[in-house]
């Protein structure tokens, strides 16, 4: 018996050392130097919470990194994945500083308040936050930056509402906040632009990532006569793959996802980094960040630049016809914006009034769905 | 729509059903594993790796059952043979499961499976309605359907199953003709491990093909609240189970379907329907618990 007993035992001792040691492995190979070499001169670190390669948020802000790599020889990249939103975010941006790095790039929304704590610290380093805002009062080396994620989903959602046969679309969002919701609304809206008749049937999972509550969603969805999919959840996988074997349709977020639904894939949006890190990157080379639009809350969509939420390449069935007007409507939204009135919301008032376009900051309170989108915000 | 909420109430409730078995015979044998979620974490990853290595989901339900099956004999190691207590260690190992599936599983986020696909079963999945509710998934929703009884067949049928339910009431019994209580344990932990492994790739290789960390979001402390509610029988877990998948695919169907459903109420459903059955039934399923099980909590801190 003794025996019995010593085996696992040790197994189990065994193991916890190897964790021990692949914990303290990925620990220190956390703040590792991307490239190596004496002739860099600027060192610009960057933060991720999750893997960089979880084909999604995280593996698009790592490949934005890549570019500027790319852009600039001079500069080393200090990559940092797997950085939890608390104090040791603060840790290891203490740790970049240390190396040398004077350009940081905190990229999780939660990654705001121990920026802002090192921040204070570091006058003399920089650092630009992904989708934050600056603190009150703010900081003269803190800036913010986001794209605009609702205006791609508007184009994606023309071309869902050029492919649906049934006329029903089917969005499988995480929570009801003013981000998702401005989603799914201009999702409609874009499917109404080219199909009156198309709705948009809403399900809420309350949680960013349980697959198996997906799966459930999504075949939901389709039994209900849903025929193309899309979704707002931080694993993207499982939908699409459902969409796919039940022969439907499916509308990507976050990464191009098409391999995974040769048949059905029909449209996405995704994120590219590289143009506008690669842009405040540069501007911190030439040594005027301080007072630049990226000292501040920088926000960017097609009203004012480039977006850097972007579509994802077609699927094989758009044909011609529905890609010239997403190239239209592209141009229209540069002018006008996705949530120009008269809009009306579910219940049938008028949310925004004729000659009126809700602003990107107005679109970021947004509390309502738009009227053709089926399913009930929960009180 | 009672057809779908009823199909998605099985296809949903299937990994649970694999768990709350495993954890029935497990009890049954005295021993409470709360690492039930850890066993179908390793189960799910497992599999996935498998299936994305080998390109058979079968092999990979194998490596998920052997997954399932290892982390548990840790467990059992720990708390059988050094009697350490129950709880604290399944809380460990549960999140040593948590920590080790997340970081071996990051290679194989986001990689193409060949998993399972629904396979109807012939003749019987033309019929109206039942058809569509039983006949119609995939080839592990089945094998969970048909564990079920087998599970109960084996617990009190066979001379196995009466040595595992001995170890958990009368372990002197063992003793006097010849047997290792902690073996027996021992065993059915494992076997409690194994099937939580193959709900665990249920999730992952058939209804979700995907693999994602911390993927099966508490389903595996589901499945344990569901052993008490269906008092240590395995056709209660097959009710229980399909109860659970019910009251998840109901909420999403009706959202579907245009309702006005309070989503944050439904989603708390499941625990609410345990908490209401743990108070409202406790005192008479206390009876129905092993007696091994009672010490497992006079020794608690």
């Amino acid at each position: 018996m003794s025996r019995l007993v010593r085996i696992p035992a040790t197994l189990g001792a065994v193991l916890a050392l190897v964790l021990g040691v692949a914990a303290c492995g990925d620990d220190s190979s956390a703040a590792d130097s991307g490239t190596s070499s004496s002739e860099k001169t600027v060192k610009v670190g960057f933060l991720y919470v999750g893997p960089k390669d979880d084909f999604g948020y995280n593996q698009a802000a790592y490949e934005g990194s890549l570019e500027v790599a790319k852009a600039f020889p001079n500069v080393e990249i200090i990559q940092a994945e797997n950085v939890p939103e608390n104090a040791e975010a603060e840790r290891v941006m203490e740790r970049m500083i240390s190396q040398g790095a004077t350009l940081i790039f905190p990229t999780s929304y939660g990654h705001l308040t121990p920026a802002v704590n090192v921040a204070k610290k570091h006058p003399d380093v920089v650092f630009v936050h992904q989708g934050g805002l600056e603190p009150d009062p703010k900081l003269p080396n803190l800036g913010t930056y986001f794209g605009t994620v609702y205006e791609p989903v508007f184009l994606a959602g023309m071309a869902a509402g050029k492919a649906t046969t049934s006329n029903k679309l089917g969005y499988v969002v995480a929570f009801p906040i003013p981000q998702t919701l401005a989603n799914v609304n201009a999702f409609e809206l874009g499917a109404k632009a080219v199909n009156p008749e198309a709705t948009t049937t809403v399900v809420f999972t309350a949680s960013w990532c349980d697959p198996a509550k997906q799966a459930q969603a999504a075949n939901a969805l389709i039994s209900q006569g849903v025929d193309v999919l899309t979704q707002h959840q931080d694993c993207t996988k499982t939908i699409i793959e459902t969409a796919e074997a039940a022969g439907k349709k499916s509308v990507g977020y976050h990464y191009d996802a098409s391999s995974l639904a040769p048949q059905g894939w029909v449209a996405g949006s995704e994120w590219n980094w590289g143009p506008l890190y690669t842009d405040i990157v540069k501007t911190f080379l030439d040594g005027s960040f301080e007072g630049s639009k990226y000292d501040g809350d920088y926000r960017v969509g097609l009203q004012t630049g480039d977006n850097p939420f972007v579509q994802s390449p077609f699927g094989p069935g758009v044909d011609q016809e529905t890609k010239d007007a997403i190239a239209a409507a592209k141009d229209e939204i540069a002018a006008e914006g996705v949530f120009a009135g008269p809009l009306k919301d579910q219940s049938g008032d008028e949310v925004v009034p004729a000659g009126t376009t809700l602003t990107y900051a107005e679109v970021e309170q947004m509390d309502f769905l738009v009227e053709g989108v089926v399913g009930k915000l929960p009180k | 729509m009672i057809e779908a909420v009823l199909a998605g109430a099985v296809r949903g409730g299937s990994s649970i059903l694999f768990a709350a078995l495993g954890e029935t015979v497990s009890e049954r044998a005295g021993v409470i594993n709360l690492s039930t979620e850890g066993s179908m974490l390793c189960g799910a990853l497992a599999a996935y790796a498998t299936a994305v290595e080998t390109g058979s989901a079968w092999l990979g339900v194998l490596a998920g059952a052997a997954a399932g099956m290892a982390l548990a004999m840790l467990f059992a190691a720990v708390v059988v043979f050094r009697a350490a207590n129950q709880l604290a260690t399944g809380i460990v190992v549960l999140f040593l499961a948590l920590g080790v599936t997340s970081l071996l599983g990051r290679d194989y986020v986001g990689q193409g499976v060949d998993g399972f696909t629904r396979w109807d079963v012939p003749g019987l999945s033309d019929i109206p309605f039942v058809g569509t509710v039983l006949f119609a998934h995939d080839p592990l929703t089945y094998l969970a359907l048909l564990a079920a009884p087998l599970v109960w067949w084996l617990m009190f049928r066979t001379t196995p199953g009466l040595m595992v339910r001995a170890a958990g009431e009368r372990p002197e019994v063992l003793v006097a003709t010849g047997h290792s209580p902690n073996l027996v344990r021992l065993a059915a932990v494992a076997a409690g491990g194994l099937l939580a492994g193959i709900g665990g790739a249920q999730i992952s290789t058939a209804l979700a093909l995907n693999w994602s960390e911390n993927m099966i979001q508490g389903r595996g402390f589901v499945a344990v609240a569901l052993v008490i509610f269906a008092a240590w029988n395995p056709m209660g877990a097959l009710a229980g189970a399909l109860f659970f998948g019910g009251i998840e695919s109901l909420q999403l169907q009706l959202q579907a379907e245009g309702v006005s459903v309070p989503a944050d109420l439904l989603n708390a459903l499941p625990y609410l329907a345990t908490i209401a059955v743990l108070v409202l039934f406790s005192r008479r399923r206390l009876h129905a618990a092993p007696d091994g099980l009672t010490s497992v909590f006079e020794t608690s801190p």
